[in-house]
């Protein structure tokens, strides 16, 4: 199989995962859920450090290093304030909305 | 790459998934965000285990230093950002990472340029990629500043938009794919790396006008768009270095960002393309933004604490104003004051309640108010007709019958609470400005509405001492 096809394939399947695993959120959870995502999307992180490590020219070098420092904030900071969000969750033992009752609307 | 760091990328890769699922449940979106914080660090310290002794990984020292650099200011942000303040940090944050995307980028098509176009040497498919991140990675990062911007209101919130500026988005656009092409086709007598470096400014650009024509009240599903875009960003990043982990990270943040854009903007009623493009058809030029001085009915805290101290049936609609002021704690007392003397009160939870889906229910758990409390819009919203008194604090759009009644108004067709159907309606203000949606509420100059100025929490003081002295 040509090599390209495994890549599409890994895409084709990702986009359905994930779009699968939060289709069932419910909206007082929206912004923590972006937030995390948010967050995953800083592994760009193992990618600024994969290419930086790479180069022997110093601009590339320093360019590197600025995507170093802004893909760790990124990271560390996405996941840190999602846990601050979802701390206050937490200490209320929240139920999700769907299991009140409706009285119309 | 060795079997066990593929490996070990696999694991964080499910790792992703478990998180984006245990985020969108209420009780396991703590351990969600949890897995994915430790897999994301794992899979990048696994490059510092093995490059180094295959001498494929220079310069360590000061890639840790950036790396600390980088958590500190991370970690300074996150943890002092006030709860108000959280959308745009999420903004920045957003906006960070798709620049550091586009940096890599162009630090790849360095690497890769001289040998493009060789046999056996850099497929076609990969410098599309490659300018893809750089350009979508640009637009990402301005988009997010410009997004912040306006939240942090640096800025004026309104749309803003200039004569021309369809075309200047147009031909910006084309550029960009022209630019692209030639990423692609390498033409001889230019560099790919000038090209790069052009095509990230036309980014930013581009990132730019995307947003400035977005209106304040619409700008929390923008931030959601463009965290989508950095999805992808990464992903197509994950193709350019033939990094699984990238990819499969990437398209999971950015499938599951874009539904949850088309979510939000379902829960607004609204759709993607008219938030971003709406204002530029002229559809947003209903009210000045200006205060009105058409004559309202205002009243002291002790008229409005006799409203609500008799009143069977209360309910508070908390916004924006109300976090801005911090005044939840004080809201909180006044309620449990409220119930102790029998009255029923219950909080209506606009789904856009504060500048975000969820914030209004993130900053009341702050104050300790009962989750049972909150109740959302559509289980609500038939109650209206028999509330004794609607208490709105700091909240304005959500309430505005022109959602309902005005074609034309910036948020028509937006789902409102039905605070028009009680039978006292009582604002709480700090002047007559508009909401952030910058239009009149016609509302506040409804005969059953009682106006009382000031600032929230001051306000909800004084209202707290009348009622524990009716």
């Amino acid at each position: 199989m040509d090599e390209a096809v495994v890549w599409l394939t890994i895409f084709v399947l990702s986009v359905f995962v994930g779009v699968e695993v939060i289709s069932k959120v419910s909206s007082t959870l929206h912004t923590p859920l972006m937030s995390g995502a948010n967050a995953i999307h800083g592994i760009i992180l193992l990618g600024a450090v994969l290419v930086t490590g790479e180069t022997d020219n110093d601009v590339a070098l320093v360019v590197g290093l600025v995507a170093i420092v802004l893909a760790a904030v990124n990271m560390v900071g996405g996941f840190v304030v999602t846990d601050r969000m979802l701390q206050m969750f937490t200490r209320r033992k929240p139920k999700p909305a769907p299991a009140r009752e409706g009285e119309g609307a | 790459m060795p079997t066990w760091v593929q490996l070990v990328y696999l694991a964080c890769a499910v790792c992703f998934i478990l998180a984006l699922k245990g985020l969108s449940g209420p009780r396991t979106a703590r351990a969600g965000n949890l897995i994915g914080a430790v897999a994301a660090v794992v899979a990048v310290i696994v490059p510092f285990i093995y490059l180094p002794q295959r001498g494929d990984l220079d310069h360590v020292p000061l890639m840790v230093a950036a790396i600390a650099l980088g958590t500190a200011g991370g970690v300074y942000g996150a943890r002092t950002v006030q709860m108000t303040q959280m959308p745009q940090m999420v903004a920045l944050f957003n906006g960070v990472g798709g620049g550091a995307a586009a940096l890599v980028a162009l630090l790849e098509l360095h690497e890769i340029a001289p040998n493009a176009g060789d046999s056996g040497g850099v497929s076609w498919f990969t410098l599309a990629a490659t300018a893809f991140t750089i350009l979508v990675g640009s637009v990402s990062f301005a988009g997010s500043i410009v997004t912040f911007a306006k939240l942090q209101e640096l800025m004026t919130s309104r749309p803003v938009v200039f004569l021309g500026l369809p075309i200047v988005f147009g031909g910006a656009g084309i550029a960009s794919i022209v630019l692209g092409v030639l990423t692609v086709t390498d033409p001889s007598g230019i560099d790919q790396v000038d090209i790069g470096i052009v095509l990230a400014l036309l980014g930013l650009l581009l990132g730019v006008l995307l947003v400035l024509p977005v209106g304040g009240a619409d700008v929390p599903i923008v931030i959601s768009l463009l965290n989508a875009f950095t999805g992808l960003t990464v992903a197509a990043g994950g193709y350019v270095l033939q990094n699984t982990l990238l990819l499969v990270g990437g398209t999971l943040v950015g499938a599951s960002g874009t539904f949850l854009t088309l979510l939000m903007a379902r829960a607004m009623g609204r759709s993607v393309a008219n938030i971003l493009f709406g204002a530029l058809k002229g559809g947003s030029t209903l009210g000045g933004g200006e205060a009105s001085d058409r004559p309202v009915k205002s009243a002291g805290p002790e008229d409005v604490a006799i409203l609500l101290g008799y009143a069977d049936r209360v309910i508070v609609v908390p916004g924006y104003g109300l976090a801005v002021a911090q005044a939840q704690h004080t809201l909180r007392e006044l309620v449990d004051v409220l119930g102790d003397r029998g009255t029923k009160v219950d909080y209506a939870i606009h789904p856009v309640a504060g500048r975000m889906p969820g914030h209004m229910n993130v900053l009341l758990a702050e104050a300790q108010v009962p989750y049972e409390q909150l109740v959302e819009m559509d289980h609500i919203n038939g109650d209206f007709k028999n509330t004794d008194v609607v208490l709105v604090v700091g909240a304005n759009d959500v309430v505005n019958p022109a959602a309902k009644t005005t074609p034309g108004a910036p948020i028509y067709g937006m789902p409102i609470l039905n605070a028009d159907e009680a039978k006292q309606i009582v604002f709480m203000k700090r002047s007559m400005r508009p909401g952030f949606a910058g239009i009149e509420n016609e509302l506040l100059f409804d005969p059953k509405t009682t106006l009382l100025f000031g600032d929230a929490k001051e306000s909800l003081g004084k209202l707290l001492n009348a009622v524990k002295g009716l």
